[in-house]
């Protein structure tokens, strides 16, 4: 994450959408490109956050919210991605509205070639499990994308991944 | 194959969730998911898994959150347990005091030809969750034992663990639905009503 990320304005955009969504429950393994988006979140006496230790563990805990009448979304970076893979069976098999919003690495500009690899495939992978991936180049999509993420997922049903580009949040810099 | 033990899986579960009440449930693949629906099949209060293998604890988690006011039992089996341990150390630190985990330890992959599993050879599920931060975590092996955690399991303040070390005998199968879409939908109706 560049210092100039640090101020970004679009991770409070995310914030206030998922707020106007009625989203409450937020689990997270945390990512540099989502460090200001889990601070709003954890900042919120209204939110539930959780911590966890593998992204996949994301995807039980978002299926229980939903079962309980809570919204919830997932963050997570790219090389999580695979983690999930064999979890989404419960969101395709029951039908569970999911929302994921994932920050990229091995995208455009990155300097670790270890990231390369599930960075490339996290499409693909995403797709192949049933989700919709919309992705996100430019802090000026943001506000729209997202809301139709939101619609998506909780209006539609359907299971969605907001990709959130390097170019958005900024090739990791390696001195 | 025989493991030593002599709690029978199906009697615990149902001693467990006698008397109920609202209780909800969430069981993994396999036995555990039989063990529960064998009380009553396809009942609303309870979520089966029937794949995802190592995310029940995980949706017990999401659900306990999401209905504070709610007891929510997960039955996870051994192999379920081993493969998910990292979502025991996610629970005690949430500290949820209305969930609670009891696995259904057979020492076996009973599913899959019956290859033993970590728990018969040494390892400690209650001492990763004592390790973890439960309020309590017990490994039972009595009926006697059984009869003075069961109140604990039900209603205790959580989390509370307790790995139930049974025989190897898996009881009768049956007939239940596996339709997740259904089992969602039936499960949210009985808990949030039509909306």
């Amino acid at each position: 994450m560049s210092d100039e990320q640090q101020g970004a304005a679009w991770p409070q955009t995310i914030y206030r959408l998922l707020k106007e969504a009625k989203v409450t429950q937020v689990s997270y393994v945390p990512d540099g490109g989502h460090k200001q988006l889990i601070q709003h979140c954890t900042d919120d006496p209204d939110m539930r956050t959780v911590s966890l230790t593998t992204e996949q563990d994301g995807i039980g805990v978002a299926t229980g919210a939903w079962l309980g009448g809570v919204r919830s979304a997932l963050l997570m970076q790219s090389s999580g991605v695979g983690n999930c893979i064999n979890a989404l069976s419960l969101i395709k098999n029951c039908q569970i509205p999911f929302l994921t919003f994932v920050t990229m690495r091995g995208d455009f500009g990155e300097a670790n070639n270890w990231q390369m690899a599930m960075g490339q495939a996290t499409p693909t992978v995403l797709e192949a499990m049933g989700m919709v991936c919309l992705r996100v180049e430019k802090a000026e999509d943001i506000e729209e994308t997202v809301s139709a993420a939101l619609r998506m997922s909780f209006s539609a049903s359907q299971s969605i991944a907001v990709l959130l580009s390097q170019r958005l949040i900024g090739a990791k810099i390696f001195k | 194959m025989k493991n030593g033990n002599t709690l029978d899986r199906r009697a615990a579960v149902k001693h467990i969730l006698a008397d109920r009440g609202d209780t909800l449930t969430v069981s993994s693949l396999g036995g555990p998911s039989y063990d529960v629906a064998a009380i009553q099949v396809d009942f609303e209060q309870d979520f089966p898994l029937g794949g995802a293998m190592g995310q029940a604890t995980m949706v017990g988690l999401g659900l306990a959150l999401s209905q504070p006011k709610r007891r929510v039992i997960v039955f996870a089996g051994d192999g379920e347990m081993l493969m998910s341990l990292g979502s025991l150390a996610t629970i005690g630190a949430e500290k949820p005091d209305n969930l609670a985990i009891v696995v259904i330890d057979n020492e076996y992959y009973a599913e899959t030809g019956m290859q033993r599993t970590h728990t018969g050879r040494g390892v400690d599920l209650a001492a990763v969750a004592t390790g973890c931060g439960f309020a309590v975590a017990r490994t039972i092996r009595t009926t006697a034992e059984l009869d003075e955690a069961a109140p604990l399991i039900r209603s205790a303040p959580g989390p509370i663990f307790a790995t139930l070390k049974v025989s190897t005998d898996i009881g009768p199968l049956f007939p239940r639905n596996r339709d997740g879409v259904l089992q969602k939908a039936q499960f949210r109706r009985a808990l949030l009503g039509k909306n």
